[in-house]
């Protein structure tokens, strides 16, 4: 009961951050795009800001805008806002917050063998990063001295879905211009959903710059996971649960682990607690107590 | 120790967004975010 409440709790937030971070929706039918104040911050999650619905902009987006920009070749604005969000909520954000991530996890849904990822995948997403969202739009540059941003013109499968699709939809002069580089990000964002439908969150484990920046703050973040070892009888439950290959036991400050909290209510001894608790001897005593009680009732 | 990281990262993070917001990087930030991104969108 406490594992289906949850999940269910998780995805109420999920969607409700679906809907905040693009309010806009009437835009869709008009092909326009929100051009209001709150564009001057972020979503904390991966939202493309040429999606007509986007309320904010998006942080990779914005990274890659300001370095590859003439004025400047580092952004220290959208690097704060990512450093604030990182350490207060680490990957957290990508498992209660971001749209793209509910968007992967509802395509796991449809019911097929599911496979897991091979592990080698997982340090792509920093060599994206490094590549693709910092050094590109900083060394490419054209003979204004701006660069592209790299990550959102050659693999952002977020844009397309988000942006690419209803704007082409709505706008026929715009489909006029579709070349070959479409036809790659097209290729790509069919890619990315098949993937996603076989193994969970595909595109956070792989490619997800923004989530490779979250994952290192998962180190820091306040809002972490703890196993008490006293408790722990190493039934293997915790990591047998985590749809992210995640061991919590282990390691769990994981750069992997997206906080969903199915770990915590799997396991049978309450020994793990995730939360904003500072105190590191604060662990499930406190967290489990409703449902522990609730089972009784049933 | 964690916590002292914690706070560090946090007036890190502060300073940064702070310092960007005085050198003007919120006016690019606008105005990539309020035009259609042909990159975004696969036009390039």
């Amino acid at each position: 009961m406490g594992k289906i409440k949850q999940s269910i709790k998780r995805k109420i937030f999920q969607i409700a951050a679906f809907g905040f971070s693009n309010a806009h929706l009437m835009n869709f039918k008009g092909g326009r795009i929100y051009k209001g104040k709150w564009k001057d911050f972020c979503s904390p999650g991966l939202n493309c800001y040429s999606c007509p619905a986007a309320s904010f902009s998006c942080p990779i987006g914005a990274l890659q805008a300001v370095n590859g920009s003439m004025e400047f070749n580092f952004s220290f604005y959208v690097t704060g806002l990512l450093l604030a969000f990182g350490v207060i909520f680490g990957r957290g954000i990508c498992g209660w917050f971001c749209p793209f991530g509910l968007f992967q996890e509802l395509l796991h849904k449809i019911p097929v063998p599911k496979f897991k990822l091979w592990k080698g995948f997982l340090y792509l997403k920093y060599i994206i990063l490094v590549v693709f969202v910092f050094i590109l739009p900083i060394a490419v540059t054209n003979f204004m001295g701006m660069g592209k941003p790299a990550f959102c013109q050659f693999i952002c499968p977020a844009g397309t879905l988000e942006g690419g699709i209803p704007l082409l939809s709505t706008h026929p002069e715009l489909r006029q211009t579709i070349g070959s580089l479409f036809s790659l990000k097209m290729f790509i964002l069919i890619v990315t959903i098949a993937c996603c439908i076989f193994i969970y969150r595909f595109f956070c484990k792989a490619l997800c710059p923004l989530g490779a920046i979250y994952g290192i703050m998962n180190k820091v973040s306040i809002y972490h996971l703890e196993i008490d070892k006293d408790k722990c009888v190493d039934c293997g439950k915790c990591q047998n649960i985590c749809k992210m290959e995640v061991n919590p036991v282990d390691k769990p400050n994981s750069a992997e682990c997206i906080r969903c909290g199915e770990c915590v209510h799997a396991c049978p001894k309450n020994a793990l607690y995730l939360g904003f608790n500072l105190s590191s001897k604060k662990t499930a005593q406190t967290q489990k107590t409703a449902p522990v009680q609730n089972k009784g009732k049933i | 120790m964690k916590n002292i990281a914690r706070v560090a990262v946090f007036v890190v993070a502060g300073a940064f967004a702070l310092y960007g917001i005085t050198r003007g990087e919120v006016a690019v930030v606008f105005s990539k975010a309020v035009n259609i991104c042909l990159e975004c969108i696969g036009l390039g």
